[in-house]
């Protein structure tokens, strides 16, 4: 029964995701019986490549899924060369969960109405810094080389890059190595960085890597940051998706295949980069300095989380003042009067969106904990550590969504199924599944297996000793799973949008949907609703386990 | 009072193809077997050999009998072999009471009144809601092994339970394991490097090398 469950994971993430990706290369080369492809030919290739701007096009999703990871991961290495054990930094460690929660298209919107040019920090800075009377005639968002897209990037890369790598670092012991190298006398910001970063980086390479292929081809972000003369990549192909005129789709399969070639490329410049990084350090270590660059270095790195920081306050307060704005004048830097108008307004419209997320997202998240749980347990009781390989948990990570979604479009429609509920959470377990079994399988690694061996010498049979003493004695960290599963869901867009066939919309839909036309307050209402949804979540299962083992002493301490 | 005997027919524990120990022996009502021997001897593998849960790393063969029924290929919630570790490792999310009723079988009626005698007997009656986390190292030794006997093994093994606590608290706590064992009539494996528990258990020294 269990073995069942933790065959029926792999078979779950890699049959769909390998199927899909192969299955939507067909069309791409013509053949699609439904819309009368039955031959093979090179036509939508050749029609691809005369689109205009499609060099461009491809040219920024290249440089943001390399640029993106490059910048983020010096930000963060630094910051932890330079912070390891201040108070910053366990300020910072408090916060980096709360941070990953808030949702790609939240943060985005936020980060857009912070930097336009009639955005909060124009406005903070106007007239006295700038002299400007009206919002000058700037193209900040939405720019012709996706500056600003590489900026919400970033800023919503280097919490999930901090996290994986303060996940890493215990193993690495870091303490002991950087005490040797300052008693040889390396200053202590270039020991972090000469003896632990050499050993940290092979260890979060998988994110490292689904870093770039996510930003290489990101839908939801570059539609509200991204230029749109021509846009990226990714966003033309599934306005090619959704065109009424359906002989597009043949375009649309060959692009998702330039999209996979496209990240495909970009991960192997990165694997380049990594090569001569590599020979670098080899110099830089052998070189032996111990002073020289220890200031710039220590400089960037304390200063680096606190901007990303302030970026991300920034954006919030951005939305919360627009959600709530009455009229607001160019340079004044707060509104002339407060309205809940655009609540009351939007009130009825967020119901159906609101309850079809809640169902997706607890029904997937459910779904992928009993999976993972099974598959644990599956582990434990053979006594096979790492039974299932890391990589495959990657795979939805690995391969560009936009790719292996389309090829599920594709069985479908030669299936003839229609978008549904149950296709959309289908959808969504693809991506919750790897981050519940990341975030949970430490935690059930880690639990000292004497009390299971307790409970059965004193009789206990597995199934006893699994729900009344291992699942409660997980009780927090199967919450935080959840949390993070439902937190993925929800920020989820293109598994809703693609098969949900636009007639299954979520909060997230609908407010990707608002980029193009609907009013700022109204999409910082929406915004907000979404990213309030995540933090509920994370806020129960950090009360909850201590609501429950308020009593506890011993529960208390563990976590 | 329970009249079983322990025996372990030509056991022997490799790992890596490295022999760590042999051992045939039997143990009767009552009567408690000291293993002794350095660490890395093998001591802990042994009793979770005869408990039901060495990891598949060791090779192990021989086995394990107690009242002449064959236990070795039985899962080790079917064996009946109580096993105090180190830490009395009470569950610390349930109470006092919540840790003695897990132990208590299944069929036996009227556990509460179970509980509160055996309470009783240890000097820690009324403890029954208490939070495990809130009692002293001696109150939870006694609640381990009381524990322990609820759950009515058939034998019962301990690796090294006194190690952890402070010099005059061991002397009270092995007094009173050695004294209800002896008195449930219990066969015992005890595994230790102390020669103070070997000479509180006042048995056979099996010695290993």
């Amino acid at each position: 029964m269990l073995r069942w469950a933790s065959h029926s994971l792999i078979f779950l993430l890699a049959a769909p995701i390998l199927l899909g990706t192969f299955i939507a290369s067909l069309p791409a080369f013509g053949y699609f019986p439904p819309l009368g492809g039955d031959q093979f030919s090179l036509d939508a290739w050749r029609q691809l490549f005369e689109v205009p701007g499609i060099t461009q096009s491809v040219a920024i999703s290249l440089a943001s899924g390399v640029l993106t990871p490059l910048i983020a991961l010096a930000l963060v290495f630094l910051y932890l060369a330079s912070a390891t054990g201040s108070n910053l930094d366990l300020w910072i460690r408090r916060l980096v969960s709360p941070l990953l929660s808030f949702p790609h298209a939240a943060a985005a919107f936020g980060l857009a109405f912070l930097i336009a040019p009639s955005g909060l920090l124009s406005r903070l800075l106007s007239p006295g810094l700038t002299g400007w009377e009206r919002p000058p005639d700037l193209l900040i968002v939405n720019d012709t080389w996706g500056l600003s897209l590489l900026l919400g990037l970033i800023v919503k890369e280097v919490p999930f890059l901090l996290l994986m790598s303060l996940a890493a670092l215990p193993q690495l012991q870091p303490g002991p190595r950087i005490e040797v190298a300052r008693s040889l006398g390396y200053r202590p910001t270039l020991a972090w960085l000469k003896v632990v970063a050499p050993g940290l980086y092979p260890l979060i390479r998988l994110p490292v890597i689904a870093v770039i292929v996510f930003a290489s081809a990101t839908v939801d972000v570059a539609l509200i940051l991204g230029p749109t003369l021509p846009p990226t990549l990714s966003v033309r192909v599934l306005a090619w998706f959704n065109d009424p005129d359906l002989s597009f789709r043949f375009v649309a399969a060959a692009g998702a295949l330039l999209q996979l070639g496209t990240s495909l490329l970009a991960v192997s410049i990165w694997l380049l980069l990594e090569k001569s990084f590599a020979l670098l350090w080899r110099f830089w270590l052998s070189a032996g300095g111990r002073n020289i660059g220890e200031g710039t270095a220590f400089v960037i790195g304390r200063s680096a989380m606190p901007t990303v920081l302030l970026v991300i306050a920034g954006s919030l307060v951005a939305l919360l003042i627009n959600a709530f704005s009455g009229p607001w004048r160019f340079p004044s830097s707060l509104p002339s009067s407060w309205t809940l108008q655009h609540w009351t307004n939007s009130f009825q419209d967020l119901m159906t969106p609101l309850s079809n997320t809640l169902v997706i997202s607890v029904c997937s998240t459910v779904i992928a904990l009993a999976l993972v749980v099974a598959t644990l347990e599956s582990e434990q009781l053979s006594d096979r550590k790492l039974s299932t390989p890391v990589w495959l948990l990657y795979l939805p990570l690995l391969i560009p969504q936009l790719v292996f979604l389309f090829g599920i479009i594709v069985l479908t429609e030669f299936a003839a199924w229609q978008a549904s509920m149950s296709l959309v959470i289908f959808g969504h377990l693809l991506f919750v599944i790897p981050y519940v079994f990341l975030s949970l399988s430490e935690a059930y690694r880690q639990l000292d297996p004497r009390w299971s061996q307790v409970a059965s010498t004193l009789g206990a049979s597995q199934f006893k000793s699994f729900w009344r003493i291992r699942m409660p004695l997980l009780l927090a960290p199967c919450l935080t799973a959840v949390a993070i599963g439902m937190a993925i869901s929800i920020s989820l867009f293109l598994p809703t949008q693609l098969l949900g066939a636009g007639r299954i919309t979520t909060i997230t839909s609908e407010a990707v949907a608002l980029t193009s036309g609907a009013s700022r307050n109204l999409i910082s209402v929406w915004a907000i609703v979404q990213l309030s949804l995540p933090m509920l979540g994370f806020l129960a299962a950090l009360f909850i386990p201590k609501f429950v083992w308020r009593n506890r002493i011993g529960m208390q301490e563990a976590r | 009072m329970n009249n079983s005997f322990l025996e372990l027919r030509d056991v022997a524990i490799a790992l890596d193809g490295k022999r760590l120990l042999e051992i045939d022996c039997r143990v009767g009502p009552g009567e408690v077997l000291t293993v002794m021997g350095p660490s890395g001897s093998g001591k802990s593998s042994l009793l979770s050999y005869i408990a039901g849960f060495l990891a598949p790393a060791f090779q192990a063969s021989g086995n394990v009998v107690v009242n002449g029924n064959e236990i070795t290929a039985l899962p080790a919630e079917r064996r009946r072999i109580g096993l105090l570790f180190q830490d009395p490792l009470l569950f610390p999310h349930l109470s006092i009471a919540g840790n003695l009723r897990f132990a208590v079988p299944k069929q036996s009626n009227d556990k509460n009144r179970l509980i509160q005698q055996g309470l009783a007997d240890i000097g820690l009656s009324g403890f029954d809601d208490r939070d495990p986390g809130t009692l002293s190292g001696g109150q939870r030794s006694r609640v381990a092994l009381l524990r322990l006997l609820l759950s009515t093994p058939n034998a019962v093994l301990l690796d090294e339970p006194f190690s952890k606590l402070d010099t005059q608290l061991r002397q009270e706590i092995r007094t009173l394991v050695f004294d209800r064992l002896r008195a449930s009539g219990l066969p015992t494996i005890l595994v230790t490097h102390d020669q103070a528990d070997a000479d509180a258990a006042s048995g056979r020294i099996h010695t290993l090398s």
